[in-house]
Parts: C-alpha cells; structure tokens; sequence
C-alpha cells in the first residue's frame, strides 16, 4: 500500500508556467507582421460578385483600390443615394466622367512605388454586382487615359459542383 | 547588509499583458486577401491616328452582346450564360473546321527541349492555331454582376483549354506552373500562344440613353 501512497503523496505538481509568456509573445509578434492595419474606411456598399476564375492577387503593395457602390446611411445623407466611386479613401463627389480625379489617383499611387514596379501597378475594381456598367466604363476609360492598363475585378471564389465544369 | 539584494521582478504579470496585445492584434487583424479577374486594358488609342478600318473576316469574329436587361447574345442566337463556356471553346477549337468558325493557322511554338516526351527534341510544337477574336460589348446600362459573369465564362473557356493542353503535354495543371522556374515560365509563355485569351472590348457605346 504504501507503494502507491507515495506517488500521489505530496499533492499535484504546479505546471511549470514560465514559458507561457514565451509562447504568447511569439504568437503576437506573429500577429504583428501579419497585421494589415485596415487604413481605408469603405464609404460605400460593395457586394463582389462570384466568378469561378478568381486569383489571388500576388503583391499587395502593387495594388490600388477603386469601389464603386451605394453609398452607406451616414454618407448617403450628404451625396445622395447614386452610386459613388471611391478612390482609395477619398470619395468622388464630381460629376460626370472623373477624368482628371482618376488621373490624378492614379499618378499619386503610382509615384507612391519603387521605380521598378512602377508598370506593375495594378488597380482592383471592387464594384458592387447590382451597379450598372455605365459607371464602371467610365472609370475603366479614365484608367485608360491615364496608363493603367492591368485591373482587376474583384470577385469571391463560386464554387460550383464538378457537373458544370465540363 | 546581506539581505539588500535587489528583489526579483514579479512576471506573472508578463503572460496578462502579453495577452491583452494579442487579443487587440488578433480583433484588428484583416488578413484577407483580394481575389479577382486580372485583366489588361487596351491603350488608350492614338488621337492623331486615324480610324483605320481593320478588316477582320467575319468568321473570325464572335460577337458577344449583354443588353440593357442583361440578355446574353452570343453570335447572333440567345444564349444561357452556362452554355456560354462550351461555344467559346468550340469557336476557339473549331473542331470539325467548320466554314463559319474562325480559321486555324499552321503555328510553331518553342517549348523548352526534352520538356515533353510528346513533343520533338528540339522542343517545337507544330500544330495550329485559331485565329478567332471575341468581341465582348456591354450597353451602359448592363449590371456589373453579369457582365463580370460573362467575362468569367470567357476566361474560364480558355483556362480549360490551357489546362488541357498543359496535362497533355507536360503532365500538370495550367494553374500550377511556377513562374519562377524559366523552364516552367517558358512552358507557361508557350501555352499562352497556343490558346491566345484573345477577348476585345469595344469602347463602350450607349445604346439607348444613359444609364
């Protein structure tokens, strides 16, 4: 008996919790150097629509954000109730075609990369799927104009059963 | 005097803190990704230049229209958006060579030597190519989920046919091929001539009023 009394005898071990601090701060300097802090507020609704050819875009640096949707309740009491571009953070409140507010975007980011990677730039079309296209011709002709060839429509991944596919 | 030692530091209170950041940086952390359709626009055209008429001949040519009540028109017959895929695949194939489906050129196209045991040893495909465009025109008042539908369909018809190829010949998935690997770039350049994404917009036209 006395075998196994002596086991259990001097009540449980404490863990050893020295390393717990360890532990959480490798977590969170993980958590710190995969953090992109959201730096635009999205002033209008975007809904993406779903396409089964969507990629991942490559270098988050390269890209440039244009939404085009409704605008959210607080905004919409300003601009009324059309759709609105936004050009990174900045809304659009202009009329007609924004040529030069689209030109003057995208020779701001541009100016914003390395040399190298200047041509590289890619501008993503984040446009709720109920606009009409009217509005998304326009930007995409401002675009044109001003030498930003490669876009991206932004879309989520359908999926969709394997019957479809061919 | 032997008791003046410095006390040590209390760290149970290390792990809270530690905490208390990892928490504020795990609520504020977007780790998404954007994923869409990379597409190139054409250059803006030439103002001095004047409108040449290209002669392209018509069978050459598949016309795409979505109207105003996002109707899809392709080649003169309405059509499904799901049929969309395989009638693109069959213009840019031509299969049966047919007189009304695009015409088909003798092409060679390098790829890396000894890269396919399908291939010669130099490495030159010899085979050809359909010289088919497909003209995608959208009116003003078409709504963007569709039209980016539309787009997927078409793009998705010529990453089928590039998947195909690229298992035929080289054993794996078009969407594989590592691009920092030349031999796989060049593969990957390679297959980018054989099925040309040959989709043209057209500058955009109102038809029928504004938005």
């Amino acid at each position: 008996m006395s075998k196994f009394r002596k086991k259990g005898g001097k009540g449980l071990q404490k863990i050893n919790t020295s390393s717990l601090p360890d532990i959480v701060f490798m977590l969170l300097f993980f958590f710190m150097v995969a953090t992109t802090m959201r730096e635009t507020e999205i002033q209008v609704r975007v809904k993406v629509p779903e396409a089964t050819e969507v990629k991942k875009l490559e270098k988050k640096s390269l890209v440039s954000y244009i939404y085009i949707g409704r605008p959210i309740a607080h905004v919409a009491r300003m601009y009324g109730t059309e759709p609105l571009i936004q050009l990174n953070d900045k809304l659009v409140s202009e009329e007609g075609i924004p040529y030069e507010a689209i030109q003057d975007f995208v020779l701001f980011e541009r100016e914003k990369l390395p040399e190298a990677d200047k041509s590289k730039m890619v501008i993503s079309m984040r446009v709720d799927q109920d606009i009409s296209m009217g509005k998304v011709d326009d930007v995409k002709q401002s675009l044109r104009r001003a030498k930003a060839l490669i876009i991206n429509y932004s879309a989520k991944k359908e999926y969709r059963n394997q019957g479809r596919q061919r | 005097m032997a008791s003046r030692e410095t006390p040590e530091v209390n760290g149970g209170s290390l792990a809270d803190i530690a905490f208390l950041l990892l928490i504020f940086f795990l609520v504020t952390t977007t780790m998404d990704t954007d994923t869409g359709i990379t597409r190139l626009l054409p250059p803006e055209p030439d103002p001095e230049q004047e409108d040449v008429e290209v002669r392209v001949n018509k069978r050459n040519v598949l016309v795409v229209l979505l109207n105003r009540s996002d109707l899809l028109m392709v080649g003169g017959e309405v059509m499904d958006r799901l049929a969309l895929k395989d009638k693109t695949i069959e213009f840019f194939t031509n299969p049966l060579y047919k007189e009304d489906l695009p015409v088909m050129e003798e092409t060679e196209i390098q790829f890396p030597p000894g890269s396919s045991s399908l291939l010669p040893e130099d490495g030159m495909w010899r085979g050809e190519v359909s010289k088919g465009v497909i003209s995608l025109q959208n009116d003003r008042s078409t709504t963007y989920g569709k039209y980016l539908q539309v787009q997927n369909e078409l793009v998705a018809a010529v990453n089928t046919l590039r998947n195909d190829f690229c298992n035929l010949y080289f054993d794996k998935d078009y969407s594989e091929l590592n691009t920092n690997n030349p031999i796989e770039e060049e593969i990957q350049l390679g297959i980018r001539k054989r099925y040309k994404m040959n989709i043209s917009e057209s500058e955009p036209k109102s038809i029928g009023g504004r938005n």
